[in-house]
């Protein structure tokens, strides 16, 4: 039953997300914080802040980590089957049709309709880091670190790698 | 020979890809058009643009789909296998670890102190969204209306965000296309 949830889980994602991997990101807490209860806001964003802070693509990290801990090695398997599979087969089987649709007007449209909702999912996931943040550390930490690593981040174009670092050495020293 | 360089380009790409599947493209395109010479920069393009028109993860659909036409379905595994497992199993060995000393109290701060910074990491994301959204076809206005229409479906009355995308989905696709006077390359498509 378990590894049906996972795949449940990380199908929806998998097959909604349009826009890459991160356009994924919402749907996945959606399913993994709101509905199966598996992890909270906070333990997610720790597993997000890490999967950023690693190489390689968001999705599957998120699916293989996730999965590894509902439901060890096989969950890992299947959530990452689960995110990947269903795209990948369609694009290999689809490839001759879509190449011939590919500038239609129609597929395009496909993206750009499903936009704004993946920025209120995103925008609705920031609010719910920002409060969960204030809950924790209190208002002034929060805009403290978050005010940093925005203008560390987009000002400076440090690496988000080593911000996460840095937040990760701040965390241990002065707020234990 | 083929498959180990397959795997070779690919776990590059995936070890170095910072920044999620997207910032991973430009690596992708580096070994397969420059350095393999699998395909041109042409069909790279044709593939990248395909991927972005289906769903899911991008970085995983590129390996896939250029694994299996290197190296068949034997190389779609290899190709994916080395995009994804290194970070994989880096993040359950890091998370892992961390979870054994939970209640440390410099593991709990640590764990508070990443927080905003996902979250300012999150708002960035956001406003990339809707600022694409406002300069697409869809324009300022009705990013706006999509916008506020969304989050009050969403949010207010707990519509589950699968069944708002697909609906939007299903209407891009059976929306009769406007007169082609828009657009000059859909001719031929249409009935």
């Amino acid at each position: 039953m378990i590894y049906f949830h996972i795949f449940l889980d990380f199908f929806i994602p998998g097959i909604l997300g349009y826009g890459g991997g991160p356009a994924s990101i919402p749907l996945i807490e959606n399913e993994v914080v709101d509905r199966y209860e598996w992890m909270s806001v906070n333990e997610f964003s720790e597993v997000l802040a890490m999967g950023n802070a690693l190489p390689g693509p968001i999705a599957t990290k998120m699916a293989g980590y996730i999965g590894y801990a509902e439901g060890g090695i096989l969950g890992a398997i299947v959530g990452v089957f689960a995110t990947v599979a269903p795209s990948l087969i369609l694009m290999i089987s689809l490839l001759g049709l879509l190449m011939k649709f590919k500038d239609s007007p129609r597929v395009k449209r496909l993206t750009i309709v499903v936009r704004p909702v993946i920025a209120v999912l995103l925008g609705v996931m920031t609010y719910d880091f920002f409060f969960s943040s204030y809950e924790g550390v209190g208002l002034m930490q929060t805009i403290l670190i978050g005010g940093i690593s925005f203008i560390l981040m987009e000002k400076l174009k440090v690496h988000p790698a080593y911000v996460i670092a840095g937040s990760l050495v701040y965390g241990a020293l002065v707020l234990s | 020979m083929k498959q180990r360089d397959l795997f070779l380009a690919f776990f590059r790409v995936g070890i170095l890809g910072y920044g999620g599947g997207p910032s991973s493209i430009p690596l992708v395109h580096k070994e397969v058009v420059e350095k393999y010479k699998w395909m041109d920069s042409d069909e790279f393009g044709d593939v990248l643009a395909l991927g972005n028109a289906l769903p899911g993860p991008i970085a995983t659909k590129m390996a896939g789909y250029i694994g299996y036409r290197v190296g068949g379905y034997l190389g779609m595994i290899n190709a994916l296998a080395a995009t994804m497992i290194p970070a994989i199993i880096l993040m359950i060995l890091l998370l892992t670890g961390l979870n054994s000393y939970k209640d440390e109290p410099w593991v709990k701060g640590m764990a508070e102190a990443v927080v905003p910074v996902v979250a300012v990491m999150l708002a960035v994301l956001t406003w990339d969204f809707i600022k694409k959204s406002g300069k697409s076809k869809l324009g300022w206005v009705w990013t706006a209306v999509a916008l506020i229409g969304s989050l009050v479906l969403l949010q207010f009355f707990n519509l589950h965000p699968a069944i708002l995308i697909f609906v939007l989905l299903l209407g891009a696709l059976l929306k009769k296309d406007p007169a082609p006077v828009e657009n000059k390359q859909t001719g031929g498509e249409q009935q």
